[in-house]
């Protein structure tokens, strides 16, 4: 008897020839073309002792608030933190590659740890060879910490591969409504040195609100990860936007409830 | 679903038809902006290029070096300019290409020689090409200045001045015009005028009016000028500022 139940009901191996498992993978490969739970945008910016980031908390299904506590800051390492935008599935699998590698490097014993450069080009590497194949990592991922000679790093790389650095960066509509309002502290790496945390903070702080009142798939509850040049790295979670206004919603249809 | 009811129960289409459905195909392809140019003179080669990164109408970087120094004692430089991920992607094998050359043969690779082996590193990708215009200065075997530019399947050719990306429809002609006095004649004798070669100081005035030129009239170019000198004695880098509108 053959105890092997995939094998009942089939027509025996010995007289036909066994299964071809390749009808289980007949047609053309298929790839995942678009994102479904996605995470808005990431900004950042170099600031006189590091870098400091934010990521709101909300995992959008399509225009539909799907999650609201969802992270997209991770830490990385011992003094660097990536930021997500874009597929959170995508996120996941990038995230389980960096924790796999940040291990592996970890089983040498040899005083080395990887920073933020590394990771920057190891997710560059991977999100280029992807599109190559035609088949992204459906993300835009900020990489925040410090280089080798000990001072601020701010990476971008996106679902092209496409990378650039500068000392602030958002993505999404953070282009658009976050670096005009960061670009005034910071337009160039020395401009850096003469801005505070707290400054930076603020900045930070009031660009989440700008982009609470007008990215429609954002939240008012957010994340904000410092990097300092110690190689400390702190998390401030569920940070809600303060002294909101939104008496502008009145004159605008389509805000709220219409009176006329 | 049952797509017969969803039918049924849907507006019909009015202004366009739904026999064909509408597709979001995935585009590996961008357009990173910026500019790059190169000039080659009796002892030396230039190639400058702006420092601006973009994406569409947003400016990503205001620096964003694009012109790269191959590894080696006796350097070249190279600029792949169009999609920046392509673009660094093909600067970067071949930089390692450069530098196993130099191990396996106990030799620089001559600029000549890195010139087709960039003309087969595009060519093998003639299929899904690096979306790149890319130009090569160093020195030849006699020490003289070398430009070779490249399309992006690796069509290529050895020239006297060269620009590549954004703006090189705007900087070619007026190259032409000053480095090869194209449409000049002599006004002693009427004959057109010979193009000689220029001197490493006219030619940096001449890569910088260049550059101010096309940062005036293409919203893709600006913020800073890199400006990258090869001689015999290894190279040299300058910035200069542009507009940064």
């Amino acid at each position: 008897m053959d105890h092997m139940p995939e094998n009942w009901g089939r027509p025996r191996s010995d007289v036909y020839g066994s299964y071809q498992h390749a009808i289980h993978s007949a047609g053309p490969q298929s790839h995942t073309q678009v994102p479904s739970i996605t995470g808005t945008s990431v900004i950042a910016m170099k600031f006189n002792n590091g870098v400091i980031l934010a990521a709101d908390n909300l995992g959008s299904y399509g225009s539909l608030a799907r999650f609201t506590d969802q992270e997209r800051l991770i830490k990385v390492g011992k003094e660097t933190v990536v930021g997500f935008s874009g597929d959170a599935s995508d996120m996941q699998y990038l995230e389980s590659m960096l924790e796999r590698l940040i291990i592996e490097d970890n089983y040498e014993q040899d005083g080395h740890n990887f920073r933020a450069p590394h990771i920057y080009e190891y997710l560059s590497r991977v999100m280029y060879n992807r599109r190559s194949k035609v088949d992204p990592l459906w993300n835009a991922i900020l990489v925040a910490g410090k280089k080798d000679d000990g001072s601020p790093f701010l990476g971008y790389v996106d679902l092209l591969g496409i990378t650039y650095s500068s000392p602030c960066i958002a993505t999404g509509y953070g282009a658009y409504l976050a670096i005009p309002l960061l670009r005034k502290l910071v337009s160039e790496d020395e401009d850096a040195k003469n801005v505070t945390e707290e400054q930076a903070r603020a900045a930070i702080d009031e660009s989440m609100k700008v982009l609470f009142y007008r990215d429609a798939r954002s939240l008012d509850k957010y994340t904000v990860a410092t990097v300092t040049l110690d190689g400390n790295v702190k998390f401030d979670k569920d940070v809600r936007c303060q002294n909101m206004n939104w008496r502008f919603a009145e004159g605008i249809r389509g805000y709220g409830t219409q009176k006329q | 679903m049952n797509t017969m009811f969803a039918e049924q129960f849907n507006e019909p289409a009015t202004n366009h038809s739904t026999a064909a459905p509408i597709e979001h195909r995935f585009n590996p392809y961008s357009d990173n902006g910026g500019t790059i140019l190169a000039i080659s003179g009796a002892d030396y080669a230039v190639l400058a290029g702006d420092t601006r990164h973009i994406s569409g109408y947003s400016i990503n970087s205001r620096f964003q070096p694009r012109v790269h120094t191959l590894p080696g004692e006796k350097p070249l430089i190279v600029s792949a300019n169009g999609f920046s991920a392509d673009g660094e992607t093909l600067v970067r094998r071949l930089a390692q290409r450069v530098e196993w050359y130099s191990y396996n043969h106990n030799k620089p690779l001559s600029a000549k020689s890195c010139a087709r082996l960039i003309q087969t590193m595009l060519y093998g990708k003639r299929m899904f090409p690096y979306y790149v215009a890319t130009i090569l200065a160093g020195l030849d075997e006699n020490g003289r200045g070398a430009v070779y530019s490249f399309d992006p399947v690796g069509s290529y050719e050895r020239e006297q001045c060269r620009a590549g990306g954004a703006a090189a429809s705007l900087i070619m002609p007026f190259l032409d015009n000053q480095v090869n006095l194209k449409n000049q004649v002599d006004p002693a004798t009427g004959e057109p005028k010979i193009a000689t070669d220029l001197s490493l100081e006219d030619t940096v005035k001449l890569v910088k009016d260049a550059f101010s030129s096309a940062t005036e009239r293409h919203i893709q170019v600006g913020d800073y000028l890199e400006i990258k000198i090869v001689t015999k004695d290894g190279v040299s880098v300058e910035y200069f500022p542009l507009k940064r509108d």
